[in-house]
């Protein structure tokens, strides 16, 4: 048992009970907590997969800044709370449940079917000079300049879109 | 025992389809909105285990990208279910059915 395999079971086993813990609550403001928990296991997990920068950046853009948009829309509209959760439709959400699971164990028997890791070797060295913030720096402005732009463009469009849909009359 | 990529790859399928499972039950427009971004992150995860198992950057740029319109679906979709919520005074999506006759 080295460090990695219990790092991985830790933080995979916290962002895995958090997500079911999100969608079974009846309160949301208590959803959005479990959210925010399964993000800091899901930046554990970039960690020990040596992707530092993304990791900072999904603490910092998910756990922080959207996670605040969302505690702040349920403050401004208090929705209020769902029944109990088998107690409406349960026929539906039976279903739904089946769906889901039945995808999951197709996508498992492909993983193992295909088992990637047969080709995919972990190279340690390659994938830590991969995550630094200077191989990405690079990658970006150098091939991927205007994606990166229309990046930007999409978020200023986006500000004025949501500034727009919130005002109170459009004239 | 080591950690091979099918364990990050059935962690994040199992993520995704508890947002699937998420969408198809809750009826709070919020909740519904918080399990997109379970999605988009389960799909993250797979970007980045990809990455770092290939020893490539380019995923984690693509995840970089995931995070940018994340954001901008966020602000935008959450600025919708305002707007909706000030006509109907609900965010329940099963009282919401203007577009439907």
């Amino acid at each position: 048992m080295n460090l990695e395999v219990i790092l991985f079971f830790i933080f995979g086993f916290v962002a895995a009970v958090a997500a079911v813990m999100m969608i079974t609550r009846n309160n949301p403001v208590i959803a959005a907590l479990y959210l925010i928990l399964n993000m800091s296991s899901l930046a554990g997990l970039y960690l020990t997969l040596n992707a530092q920068f993304i990791a900072v950046a999904q603490v910092i853009v998910y756990a922080g800044a959207i996670m605040v948009l969302f505690l702040f829309v349920i403050m401004l509209l208090r929705p209020e709370n769902e029944k109990k959760f088998l107690e409406s439709n349960p026929k539906v959400k039976i279903f739904a449940f089946a769906v889901a699971g039945f995808v999951f164990i197709q996508l498992v028997y492909i993983i193992f079917f295909s088992s990637p890791s047969k080709i995919l070797q972990k190279n340690l060295d390659a994938s830590v000079k991969a995550g630094t913030i200077e191989a990405i720096g690079n990658e970006l402005f150098k091939n991927y300049v205007l994606p990166f732009e229309a990046a930007g463009f999409l978020l200023l469009a986006a500000t004025i879109g949501a500034i727009l849909l919130a005002k109170k009359k459009i004239e | 025992m080591t950690i091979t990529i099918e364990y990050y790859l059935i962690l994040s399928a199992f993520m995704f389809l508890v947002g699937v499972a998420g969408v198809l039950t809750r009826r709070n427009a919020i909740v519904v909105f918080m399990s997109i971004e379970l999605m988009l992150n389960s799909a993250n995860l797979t970007l980045i285990a990809f990455a770092s198992f290939m020893g490539s950057s380019v995923g984690q740029l693509f995840v970089f990208f995931v995070m940018t319109v994340a954001a901008a679906e966020a602000a935008v979709g959450l600025a919708i279910i305002i707007a909706i919520f000030r006509n109907k005074l609900t965010v329940n999506i099963d009282e919401i059915n203007i577009l439907k006759w």
